[in-house]
Protein backbone atom coordinates (compact mmCIF):
# COMPACT_ATOMS: atom_id res chain seq x y z
CA UNK A 1 0.00 0.00 0.00
CA UNK A 2 1.19 3.47 -0.84
CA UNK A 3 2.19 5.13 2.42
CA UNK A 4 1.26 8.51 1.01
CA UNK A 5 -2.33 7.40 0.36
CA UNK A 6 -4.64 9.83 2.13
CA UNK A 7 -7.03 7.00 3.07
CA UNK A 8 -4.33 4.91 4.71
CA UNK A 9 -4.89 5.28 8.45
CA UNK A 10 -1.47 3.91 9.34
CA UNK A 11 1.10 6.24 10.74
CA UNK A 12 4.54 5.69 9.32
CA UNK A 13 7.05 5.94 12.07
CA UNK A 14 10.67 6.19 11.04
CA UNK A 15 11.93 3.89 13.70
CA UNK A 16 13.64 0.52 13.66
CA UNK A 17 11.85 -2.54 15.09
CA UNK A 18 14.49 -2.75 17.83
CA UNK A 19 13.98 0.89 18.73
CA UNK A 20 10.24 0.39 18.87
CA UNK A 21 10.55 -2.68 21.07
CA UNK A 22 12.87 -0.80 23.42
CA UNK A 23 10.47 2.13 23.54
CA UNK A 24 7.50 -0.07 24.38
CA UNK A 25 9.23 -2.69 26.48
CA UNK A 26 8.82 -3.53 30.13
CA UNK A 27 10.18 -0.99 32.57
CA UNK A 28 10.43 -3.77 35.20
CA UNK A 29 8.53 -1.66 37.69
CA UNK A 30 5.06 -1.87 36.15
CA UNK A 31 3.79 -4.67 38.38
CA UNK A 32 4.73 -2.97 41.65
CA UNK A 33 1.38 -1.18 41.92
CA UNK A 34 -0.55 -4.37 41.07
CA UNK A 35 1.33 -6.40 43.68
CA UNK A 36 0.95 -3.78 46.40
CA UNK A 37 -2.80 -3.63 45.76
CA UNK A 38 -3.10 -7.43 46.16
CA UNK A 39 -0.81 -7.74 49.17
CA UNK A 40 -2.66 -4.97 51.04
CA UNK A 41 -5.97 -6.61 50.03
CA UNK A 42 -4.89 -9.93 51.56
CA UNK A 43 -3.71 -8.14 54.73
CA UNK A 44 -7.03 -6.32 54.92
CA UNK A 45 -9.15 -9.50 54.88
CA UNK A 46 -8.38 -10.53 58.49
CA UNK A 47 -7.84 -6.91 59.59
CA UNK A 48 -11.33 -5.90 58.39
CA UNK A 49 -12.93 -8.79 60.26
CA UNK A 50 -10.97 -7.71 63.35
CA UNK A 51 -12.10 -4.11 62.83
CA UNK A 52 -15.75 -5.13 62.46
CA UNK A 53 -15.44 -7.21 65.64
CA UNK A 54 -13.81 -4.28 67.45
CA UNK A 55 -16.57 -1.89 66.40
CA UNK A 56 -19.20 -4.30 67.75
CA UNK A 57 -17.20 -4.73 70.97
CA UNK A 58 -16.86 -0.95 71.38
CA UNK A 59 -20.47 -0.15 70.50
CA UNK A 60 -21.74 2.57 72.79
CA UNK A 61 -18.44 2.62 74.66
CA UNK A 62 -17.27 5.74 76.45
CA UNK A 63 -13.82 7.14 75.93
CA UNK A 64 -12.32 5.33 78.93
CA UNK A 65 -13.37 1.94 77.60
CA UNK A 66 -12.01 2.77 74.17
CA UNK A 67 -8.70 3.85 75.71
CA UNK A 68 -8.60 0.63 77.73
CA UNK A 69 -9.28 -1.39 74.57
CA UNK A 70 -6.52 0.30 72.58
CA UNK A 71 -4.29 0.15 75.67
CA UNK A 72 -3.96 -3.56 75.02
CA UNK A 73 -0.78 -3.80 72.93
CA UNK A 74 -2.28 -6.32 70.47
CA UNK A 75 -5.22 -4.08 69.76
CA UNK A 76 -2.99 -1.05 69.24
CA UNK A 77 -0.72 -2.99 66.87
CA UNK A 78 -3.68 -4.37 64.90
CA UNK A 79 -5.23 -0.90 64.61
CA UNK A 80 -1.91 0.52 63.39
CA UNK A 81 -1.60 -2.32 60.86
CA UNK A 82 -5.18 -1.69 59.75
CA UNK A 83 -4.43 2.03 59.33
CA UNK A 84 -1.35 1.35 57.21
CA UNK A 85 -2.86 -1.32 54.97
CA UNK A 86 -6.19 0.47 54.62
CA UNK A 87 -4.85 3.88 53.58
CA UNK A 88 -2.18 2.37 51.32
CA UNK A 89 -4.85 0.21 49.60
CA UNK A 90 -7.08 3.29 49.32
CA UNK A 91 -4.33 5.41 47.76
CA UNK A 92 -3.57 2.70 45.17
CA UNK A 93 -7.25 2.16 44.35
CA UNK A 94 -8.15 5.83 44.04
CA UNK A 95 -5.08 6.39 41.85
CA UNK A 96 -6.44 3.88 39.32
CA UNK A 97 -9.88 5.48 39.40
CA UNK A 98 -8.45 8.97 38.84
CA UNK A 99 -6.19 7.76 36.03
CA UNK A 100 -9.18 6.11 34.34
CA UNK A 101 -11.45 9.14 34.36
CA UNK A 102 -9.26 12.26 34.52
CA UNK A 103 -7.46 12.59 31.22
CA UNK A 104 -6.05 16.11 31.28
CA UNK A 105 -2.51 15.80 32.60
CA UNK A 106 -2.61 18.86 34.85
CA UNK A 107 -6.00 17.96 36.38
CA UNK A 108 -4.88 14.37 36.89
CA UNK A 109 -1.71 15.41 38.67
CA UNK A 110 -3.53 17.94 40.84
CA UNK A 111 -6.27 15.44 41.79
CA UNK A 112 -3.73 12.76 42.68
CA UNK A 113 -1.61 15.14 44.74
CA UNK A 114 -4.64 16.43 46.68
CA UNK A 115 -6.04 12.93 47.27
CA UNK A 116 -2.70 11.51 48.35
CA UNK A 117 -2.12 14.48 50.66
CA UNK A 118 -5.53 13.93 52.24
CA UNK A 119 -4.90 10.19 52.59
CA UNK A 120 -1.51 10.70 54.26
CA UNK A 121 -3.08 13.29 56.58
CA UNK A 122 -5.90 10.92 57.61
CA UNK A 123 -3.52 7.98 58.00
CA UNK A 124 -1.23 10.00 60.29
CA UNK A 125 -4.22 11.34 62.26
CA UNK A 126 -5.46 7.78 62.83
CA UNK A 127 -2.03 6.44 63.77
CA UNK A 128 -1.27 9.29 66.20
CA UNK A 129 -4.72 8.95 67.77
CA UNK A 130 -4.28 5.20 68.27
CA UNK A 131 -0.83 5.75 69.79
CA UNK A 132 -2.12 8.51 72.08
CA UNK A 133 -4.94 6.26 73.33
CA UNK A 134 -2.60 3.29 73.67
CA UNK A 135 0.31 4.94 75.46
CA UNK B 1 5.97 -1.29 2.37
CA UNK B 2 8.76 0.86 1.06
CA UNK B 3 12.32 0.32 2.08
CA UNK B 4 13.39 2.60 4.86
CA UNK B 5 15.75 5.27 3.65
CA UNK B 6 15.27 4.40 0.01
CA UNK B 7 12.13 6.35 -0.67
CA UNK B 8 13.47 8.46 -3.50
CA UNK B 9 10.27 8.06 -5.50
CA UNK B 10 8.17 9.56 -2.76
CA UNK B 11 7.48 13.24 -2.67
CA UNK B 12 8.80 14.98 0.45
CA UNK B 13 6.37 15.95 3.18
CA UNK B 14 4.68 19.25 2.67
CA UNK B 15 2.61 21.18 5.14
CA UNK B 16 -1.09 20.52 4.67
CA UNK B 17 -0.43 17.12 3.12
CA UNK B 18 -2.84 14.39 4.19
CA UNK B 19 -0.20 11.77 4.88
CA UNK B 20 -0.29 10.36 8.39
CA UNK B 21 -3.89 11.38 8.97
CA UNK B 22 -6.59 9.02 10.13
CA UNK B 23 -10.24 9.21 9.30
CA UNK B 24 -12.08 10.76 12.21
CA UNK B 25 -8.99 12.60 13.34
CA UNK B 26 -7.95 15.87 11.78
CA UNK B 27 -4.56 15.97 13.38
CA UNK B 28 -1.62 13.66 12.85
CA UNK B 29 -1.40 10.92 15.44
CA UNK B 30 1.23 11.85 17.96
CA UNK B 31 1.33 8.67 19.97
CA UNK B 32 2.90 5.39 18.97
CA UNK B 33 0.04 3.54 20.66
CA UNK B 34 -2.45 5.14 18.28
CA UNK B 35 -0.55 3.77 15.31
CA UNK B 36 -1.08 0.29 16.71
CA UNK B 37 -4.85 0.70 16.94
CA UNK B 38 -5.37 0.02 13.27
CA UNK B 39 -6.93 -3.13 11.84
CA UNK B 40 -8.69 -4.40 8.72
CA UNK B 41 -12.43 -4.85 8.27
CA UNK B 42 -13.98 -7.81 6.41
CA UNK B 43 -13.37 -6.07 3.07
CA UNK B 44 -9.69 -5.78 3.83
CA UNK B 45 -9.90 -2.03 4.24
CA UNK B 46 -7.76 -0.46 6.95
CA UNK B 47 -9.85 1.01 9.75
CA UNK B 48 -9.34 2.17 13.30
CA UNK B 49 -10.14 -0.56 15.77
CA UNK B 50 -13.11 0.16 18.02
CA UNK B 51 -12.31 1.01 21.58
CA UNK B 52 -14.07 -1.23 24.08
CA UNK B 53 -16.21 -1.43 26.16
CA UNK B 54 -18.80 0.84 24.45
CA UNK B 55 -20.95 1.25 27.54
CA UNK B 56 -23.78 2.87 25.57
CA UNK B 57 -24.45 -0.24 23.45
CA UNK B 58 -23.95 -2.90 26.11
CA UNK B 59 -26.93 -4.35 27.98
CA UNK B 60 -26.16 -4.16 31.70
CA UNK B 61 -25.14 -7.58 32.97
CA UNK B 62 -24.37 -9.02 36.40
CA UNK B 63 -20.66 -9.16 35.51
CA UNK B 64 -20.33 -5.51 34.52
CA UNK B 65 -22.71 -4.33 37.26
CA UNK B 66 -20.73 -6.08 40.01
CA UNK B 67 -17.48 -4.79 38.52
CA UNK B 68 -18.50 -1.14 38.59
CA UNK B 69 -20.09 -1.70 42.01
CA UNK B 70 -16.69 -2.82 43.33
CA UNK B 71 -15.26 0.51 42.23
CA UNK B 72 -18.19 2.53 43.58
CA UNK B 73 -18.04 0.81 46.99
CA UNK B 74 -14.25 1.31 47.00
CA UNK B 75 -14.72 5.06 46.55
CA UNK B 76 -17.52 5.11 49.15
CA UNK B 77 -15.28 3.30 51.63
CA UNK B 78 -12.61 5.91 50.87
CA UNK B 79 -15.07 8.56 52.02
CA UNK B 80 -15.89 6.32 54.97
CA UNK B 81 -12.28 6.42 56.16
CA UNK B 82 -12.99 10.07 57.03
CA UNK B 83 -15.49 8.76 59.60
CA UNK B 84 -12.91 6.31 60.95
CA UNK B 85 -10.42 9.18 61.26
CA UNK B 86 -13.02 11.38 62.96
CA UNK B 87 -13.89 8.57 65.41
CA UNK B 88 -10.26 7.86 66.39
CA UNK B 89 -9.21 11.53 66.56
CA UNK B 90 -12.24 12.34 68.73
CA UNK B 91 -11.40 9.46 71.06
CA UNK B 92 -7.85 10.76 71.37
CA UNK B 93 -8.99 14.36 71.84
CA UNK B 94 -11.22 14.14 74.89
CA UNK B 95 -14.50 13.07 76.46
CA UNK B 96 -16.59 15.91 75.03
CA UNK B 97 -15.40 15.37 71.45
CA UNK B 98 -15.85 11.61 71.69
CA UNK B 99 -19.37 11.86 73.12
CA UNK B 100 -20.32 14.27 70.36
CA UNK B 101 -19.06 11.91 67.64
CA UNK B 102 -20.70 8.87 69.27
CA UNK B 103 -23.99 10.78 69.46
CA UNK B 104 -23.63 11.83 65.80
CA UNK B 105 -23.02 8.23 64.72
CA UNK B 106 -25.94 6.98 66.83
CA UNK B 107 -28.37 9.50 65.30
CA UNK B 108 -30.72 8.35 62.53
CA UNK B 109 -28.59 9.98 59.86
CA UNK B 110 -25.44 8.54 61.38
CA UNK B 111 -26.95 5.05 61.53
CA UNK B 112 -28.09 5.33 57.91
CA UNK B 113 -24.55 6.27 56.85
CA UNK B 114 -23.10 3.46 58.98
CA UNK B 115 -25.49 0.89 57.47
CA UNK B 116 -24.41 1.99 53.99
CA UNK B 117 -20.77 1.91 55.13
CA UNK B 118 -21.02 -1.67 56.46
CA UNK B 119 -22.86 -2.84 53.33
CA UNK B 120 -20.15 -1.29 51.12
CA UNK B 121 -17.45 -2.82 53.32
CA UNK B 122 -18.92 -6.33 53.19
CA UNK B 123 -19.53 -6.08 49.43
CA UNK B 124 -15.99 -4.87 48.72
CA UNK B 125 -14.65 -7.54 51.10
CA UNK B 126 -16.53 -10.42 49.40
CA UNK B 127 -15.98 -9.21 45.84
CA UNK B 128 -12.33 -8.59 46.71
CA UNK B 129 -11.99 -12.29 47.59
CA UNK B 130 -13.58 -13.04 44.19
CA UNK B 131 -10.96 -10.82 42.55
CA UNK B 132 -8.16 -12.61 44.41
CA UNK B 133 -9.44 -15.97 43.10
CA UNK B 134 -9.34 -14.53 39.57
CA UNK B 135 -5.76 -13.39 40.23
CA UNK B 136 -4.94 -17.05 40.89
CA UNK B 137 -6.53 -17.92 37.54
CA UNK B 138 -9.61 -19.55 39.07
CA UNK B 139 -13.30 -18.98 38.39
CA UNK B 140 -13.10 -17.44 34.93
CA UNK B 141 -15.73 -19.68 33.29
CA UNK B 142 -18.94 -17.70 32.76
CA UNK B 143 -21.22 -20.00 34.84
CA UNK B 144 -18.65 -19.95 37.69
CA UNK B 145 -18.33 -16.19 37.41
CA UNK B 146 -22.08 -15.65 37.53
CA UNK B 147 -22.45 -18.04 40.46
CA UNK B 148 -19.66 -16.37 42.46
CA UNK B 149 -21.28 -13.00 41.68
CA UNK B 150 -24.60 -14.07 43.19
CA UNK B 151 -22.77 -15.61 46.16
CA UNK B 152 -21.09 -12.23 46.76
CA UNK B 153 -24.45 -10.44 46.66
CA UNK B 154 -26.01 -12.97 49.03
CA UNK B 155 -23.05 -12.88 51.41
CA UNK B 156 -23.17 -9.07 51.48
CA UNK B 157 -26.83 -9.08 52.50
CA UNK B 158 -26.30 -11.82 55.12
CA UNK B 159 -23.18 -10.22 56.63
CA UNK B 160 -24.70 -6.72 56.72
CA UNK B 161 -27.92 -8.00 58.26
CA UNK B 162 -25.95 -10.15 60.71
CA UNK B 163 -23.81 -7.19 61.77
CA UNK B 164 -26.79 -4.99 62.49
CA UNK B 165 -28.77 -7.72 64.24
CA UNK B 166 -25.80 -8.17 66.60
CA UNK B 167 -25.34 -4.39 66.74
CA UNK B 168 -28.93 -3.68 67.79
CA UNK B 169 -29.03 -6.60 70.22
CA UNK B 170 -25.88 -5.37 71.98
CA UNK B 171 -27.18 -1.79 72.00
Amino acid sequence: MDPMNANDPRVHIMRSQLGRARGLGAAKTGVGHWWAQRVTAIFLLPLCLYFVGSVLALEGADRARMAAYLGEPWNAVLFLLLTGALFYHLALGLQVVVEDYVHKESSKLTTLLVLNGLIIFCALACAVSVLKLAL
Amino acid sequence: MTKAGGGTKQPPHKSGQKSGLVKGLNNPMKDVREALMVGRNSEGKLVRRPISPHLQVYRPQISSALSIFHRITGCALGAGTLLLTLWLVAAASGDAAFSAVQALLASWLGLLVLIGFTAALFYHFCNGIRHLFWDFGKGYELPDMHRSGYIVLGATVVLTAGFWVIGFLVW
